[in-house]
C-alpha cells in the first residue's frame, strides 16, 4: 500500500500514488476529474474531514463492506482522504480512552464533523436496550450528531429501523433521522449498504461541502433514483418471459430471471445492479442468483415475506417507441387555450343556467301534473 | 304497439328554423367543416396531435366513447319505459331517441374520421374483411345497427308528419311504411335495448386488453360493466338535460313531476356506480393509489366528485324538486361519465415514456363542430316534427328563458 505521504515535492512517487488514489476515488464514486483535483487541494491543506462513526443496534455489516472496497482501500480512506476519530470496531482504544477520544474529536471538529450513524436506535424503556458508556444510544445520538456538519445513516437500520424493527419490534428500534427530527440525515439504506454510495457521499461532502441530490426518503438519487429491475443483468430473461421456477432447476442454473422466486428488484430503489459489491464482478445477490430481497425498501425489507412476488406496474417493454425527435408530442398554448375556453364556456353556462332555474322559477307546469308540492306554477 | 300510439299527444313546435342561435351554430359547423376537409385530403397528422403512442384522441374519447354514452337517453327511458313496464316516462321517449340518434350518426361519422385509411372502409360490410377477434368489431356492427334500429324508433314522428304531406312521394313513404312498423316496431324496441347494452359493455371491454397500459384506477376486469351502469347514469341525465331546456326554449310544459321521480332513479344508479368502484378498488386493493399525490389520483377524485356530488344533491326529497339542482345535478352526471371515459381512454393512458397527448386546436374545433351539428338538428327537427308533447304555452315568464328564447 501506500508510503506515508509528503506533498513537499509535487514529483515524488507518493504524491503520483496519491494522485492516482484521488482519481480512482473520485471516479469510484462518479464524482469526475475535478473532485479528485479538489481531494489533493483538500490533503494538501491537511483539511481532511473528521468523521464520528457511531454504532448502536446493528450487525457490523456496513463496516464490514466498507472493509472489502480497494478502490479507494478502507486504509486509504481512514489515513489520507478521511480522518475517521472514532470507530469502535477500528479502534485500537478501548474504555475510557475510547470515550475521551470522542470527546476530544467532537471539541476540535465542532460543527465541521460528519457523524456517520450505523444500527438502529432503540427508543422503548427510554432506550435502555443499547447503552454505550453508560449512555443510551439516544443520549449519544443527540449529542454527536447535534453537533455534527453533516449526519449519514449507512446501512438500512440507521436509515429506517432496518432487523431490529421487524416485527413485533420488541426494541422499539427506529432510524437515526426519527431521533434528529428537523435535521438533515442522508440515508444509505442497504443491508449492507453498498459502501459506494456511502464514499460517494462523504467524498462530495468532504471534497465540496455540499450533499448530493436526495429523494423523498432523503436516499442521494445517484444511487438511489432507479431500480434494481432497471440496469438488472437478468432483464433481459425478464423482458423475454424466462424465468427460474426453482432454486436448481434448468432456468435457475442457466441465469435466468427471478422474479418468480420473489425477486423484488423491480420495486426496489438501488444501485446495487450497476455498483456490485467489493468490486467483484457478480458479487451481489441476483448475480449470485439470489432474488433482491429489497433492503433498501422499508416497505419491503423484513416485512415482505422473501419469496413473496411482488407488483410490477408495467410488465413488458412498450410495443411502441415514440421517434428519436417526436415532431407530435408538443402540446402548443392555442390547442390549450381553446380547449380552456370550451370548457370554461360549458362550465360557467351551465352553472348560470342551474341557478336561474333555481330562481326565477318560470317554469311551466305540465297541464296534468301531480300533486301540488311537485307544481313549479308561476308567481 | 302501434306506431301512432308511441306519443299520441306530440306536435311540431313550429317558428322559423333561421334563428341567431342557429346561424352562429352553422357558423360553427361551417368552420369545423373545413378542418374536416383538410384532414381528408392532408391526412391525420396535418390536423390532430395524435401519434403512435395515443393513436386515438378526443375523436374517440368525446365523440365515439363519451357521445354514445351521452346518446343513451333512447336506451335509458327505454329500460324504464319497457323493461320495467313505467308507462308514465312516455312523453319522454321520443325527444330521447331523437337525440340518441342524432348522437349515435355523428359518432358513426366520427369513426370515419379517425379511420387513418378512410377510403377502405366499403370493405367493412363484407363478412370475409371481418377479424372476428376484435371487440372493435362487435363496437362498429352495435353501434351501425343501432343507429339504424334508432331512426327506425324515431320514424313514426316523420311519417306522422309526411302522411299530411303535400308531396306524393312523402306521403306514399309515409303510407308504405306504417303497416310495416306497425307490425315490427316492437322488434326494433328490444334491439334498441339488447344493442346499446352489447356495445357499451363492448366499448368498456376494449380496454381490458391495455392491462398494463391502463392505470390501476381503472384497469379492472369490472370496465364492461362499469361502461354500462355509468351510461345509463349519463342518459337519464341527459333526459332531464334535455327535457328541461326543451321546456324552456320552446315554452312547452315542463314535465316537472316526472323529472323528479327520474332525478330518483338517478340517486340509485349513482350510488350503484359508485359503491361497485370502491368495492373494486378495495377489493383488488388498488384503493391506495387514489391516496398517491399524482395527476391519476387527481384525475381519479375530480371524477369521484363529479358522480358522488349529484347523488348527494338529489337524494333529499326537497333538493330534489328543485329544477335548478335536477339541472346542475344532470350536467354533473353527463360531465361524470365523460370524464370516467376520458380518464381510461386517455388520462389514464400510458403508451410508454415520452409519449404524450393534448387535443390540437383543430382537434377541438371538429369536436365542437358535431356537436353543433346535433344541437342544430335537434333544433330544425323539434320545429318541423312532432317529437315533444304538449302544446306551447302562450304567456311565457320573464328570466333566463327570454333570452334563450331570442336566440333560438
Amino acid at each position: 500500500m501506500l508510503a506515508p505521504v509528503s506533498f513537499d515535492s509535487p514529483a515524488s512517487q507518493s504524491r503520483r500514488d496519491f494522485v492516482r488514489l484521488c482519481t480512482l476515488a473520485a471516479a469510484a464514486v462518479g464524482l469526475g476529474p475535478l473532485a479528485a483535483e479538489r481531494f489533493l487541494e483538500a490533503a494538501a491543506r491537511g483539511a481532511k474531514p473528521s468523521v464520528i462513526w457511531l454504532q448502536f443496534q446493528e450487525c457490523t455489516g456496513c463496516t464490514e463492506s466498507l472493509l472489502r472496497t480497494t478502490h479507494p482501500a478502507v486504509d486509504d480512506l481512514i489515513l489520507d482522504l478521511i480522518s475517521l476519530d472514532y470507530h469502535e470496531t477500528l479502534f485500537a482504544a478501548a474504555g475510557h480512552q475510547a470515550e475521551a477520544a470522542l470527546k476530544q474529536a467532537m471539541k476540535a471538529n465542532a460543527g465541521k464533523y460528519v457523524c456517520v450513524v450505523e444500527g438502529a436506535i432503540p427508543t422503548k424503556e427510554n432506550g435502555i436496550y443499547c447503552m454505550i458508556g453508560g449512555r443510551t444510544a439516544i443520549e449519544i445520538i443527540n449529542d454527536v450528531a447535534g453537533q455534527a456538519g453533516a449526519v449519514i445513516a449507512i446501512g438500512s437500520c440507521a436509515s429506517w429501523g432496518g432487523v431490529p424493527s421487524a416485527d413485533p419490534n420488541p426494541t422499539g428500534a427506529v432510524g437515526a433521522h426519527e431521533i434528529l427530527k428537523g435535521k438533515t440525515v442522508v440515508n444509505i439504506p442497504g443491508c449492507p449498504a453498498n459502501p459506494y454510495n456511502f464514499l460517494g457521499t462523504v467524498l462530495q461532502y468532504a471534497t465540496f461541502g455540499t450533499l448530493p441530490a436526495l429523494d423523498a426518503q432523503n436516499r442521494p438519487k445517484f444511487a438511489y433514483g432507479q431500480t434494481v429491475h432497471e440496469h438488472c443483468s437478468r432483464r433481459a430473461h425478464f423482458d423475454a418471459g424466462r424465468f427460474a421456477e426453482k432454486y436448481g432447476d434448468e432456468g435457475h442454473r442457466n441465469g435466468y430471471c427471478l422474479y418468480k422466486l420473489g425477486c423484488k428488484g423491480p420495486v426496489t430503489h438501488a444501485s446495487c445492479s450497476v455498483q456490485h459489491f467489493s468490486e467483484v464482478v457478480g458479487a451481489w445477490p441476483i448475480g449470485i442468483g439470489h432474488p433482491c430481497v429489497g433492503c433498501t425498501e422499508q416497505k419491503i425489507a423484513f416485512r415482505v415475506p422473501m419469496h413473496t412476488t411482488v407488483e410490477i406496474e408495467r410488465p413488458a417493454p412498450p410495443d411502441t417507441y415514440p421517434a428519436v425527435q417526436p415532431p407530435e408530442s408538443h402540446i402548443s398554448p392555442l390547442a390549450t387555450g381553446v380547449a380552456g375556453a370550451v370548457l370554461g364556456a360549458l362550465a360557467g353556462a351551465g352553472y348560470v343556467a342551474s341557478r336561474k332555474l333555481s330562481t326565477t322559477d318560470d317554469l311551466i307546469p305540465t297541464p296534468s301534473a301531480g300533486a301540488k308540492d311537485d307544481r313549479h306554477v308561476d308567481q | 304497439m302501434r306506431a301512432a300510439e308511441l306519443n299520441g299527444d306530440a306536435r311540431p313546435v313550429g317558428g322559423p328554423i333561421f334563428t341567431a342561435g342557429f346561424n352562429a351554430l352553422l357558423a360553427i359547423v361551417g368552420a369545423c367543416g373545413l378542418v374536416i376537409v383538410w384532414r381528408l385530403f392532408r391526412g391525420l397528422g396535418a390536423v390532430s396531435a395524435m401519434n403512435d403512442g395515443y393513436p386515438w384522441g378526443i375523436w374517440i374519447a368525446y365523440d365515439v366513447v363519451s357521445g354514445t354514452a351521452l346518446a343513451c337517453g333512447g336506451y335509458a327511458v327505454a329500460l324504464l319505459c319497457y323493461v320495467l313496464n313505467k308507462g308514465q316516462y312516455h312523453s319522454l321517449v321520443r325527444p330521447a331517441v331523437l337525440t340518441s340518434a342524432l348522437g349515435y350518426s355523428l359518432a358513426g361519422f366520427a369513426v370515419l374520421l379517425d379511420l387513418g385509411r378512410y377510403w377502405n372502409i366499403w370493405k367493412a360490410p363484407f363478412l370475409l374483411n371481418w377479424n372476428r377477434n376484435s371487440i372493435l368489431l362487435e363496437v362498429a356492427l352495435c353501434i351501425s345497427a343501432y343507429t339504424v334500429v334508432l331512426w327506425i324508433e324515431i320514424s313514426p314522428a316523420f311519417i306522422e308528419r309526411w302522411r299530411d304531406s303535400t308531396s306524393p312521394l312523402l306521403r306514399g313513404i309515409a303510407e308504405r311504411l306504417t303497416p310495416f312498423l306497425n307490425r315490427t316496431l316492437l322488434w326494433f324496441m328490444a334491439l334498441g335495448i339488447l344493442l346499446p347494452t352489447m356495445h357499451h359493455s363492448s366499448l368498456g371491454a376494449l380496454m381490458l386488453i391495455g392491462v398494463s397500459k391502463l392505470h390501476q384506477l381503472w384497469f379492472t376486469p369490472l370496465l364492461p360493466l362499469m361502461f354500462v351502469v355509468s351510461c345509463i347514469a349519463m342518459g337519464y341525465a341527459v333526459v332531464v338535460f334535455e327535457a328541461t331546456v326543451s321546456a324552456r326554449l320552446f315554452k312547452r310544459p315542463h314535465e316537472h313531476k316526472m323529472l323528479t321521480s327520474l332525478s330518483g332513479v338517478m340517486v340509485g344508479v349513482l350510488t350503484t356506480l359508485v359503491g361497485m368502484r370502491l368495492v373494486d378498488l378495495i377489493s383488488r386493493q388498488r384503493i391506495g393509489l387514489a391516496f398517491t399525490p399524482d395527476r391519476y389520483a387527481l384525475f381519479f377524485w375530480l371524477e369521484m366528485a363529479a358522480f358522488i356530488t349529484p347523488a348527494i344533491l338529489l337524494a333529499p326529497k326537497d333538493w330534489r324538486r328543485d329544477p335548478g339542482i335536477q339541472f346542475l345535478s344532470a350536467l354533473m352526471m353527463m360531465v361524470a361519465g365523460t370524464l370516467y371515459r376520458f380518464d381510461v381512454f386517455l388520462v389514464g393512458f400510458n403508451p410508454g415514456p415520452q409519449f404524450s397527448y393534448f387535443p390540437s386546436a383543430f382537434e377541438t374545433l371538429v369536436t365542437l363542430g358535431l356537436i353543433a351539428v346535433e344541437v342544430a338538428a335537434y333544433l330544425a327537427i323539434v320545429k318541423r316534427f312532432p317529437i315533444l308533447s304538449g302544446a306551447p304555452v302562450a304567456a311565457g315568464p320573464p328570466g333566463l328563458v327570454s333570452g334563450l328564447r331570442a336566440a333560438s
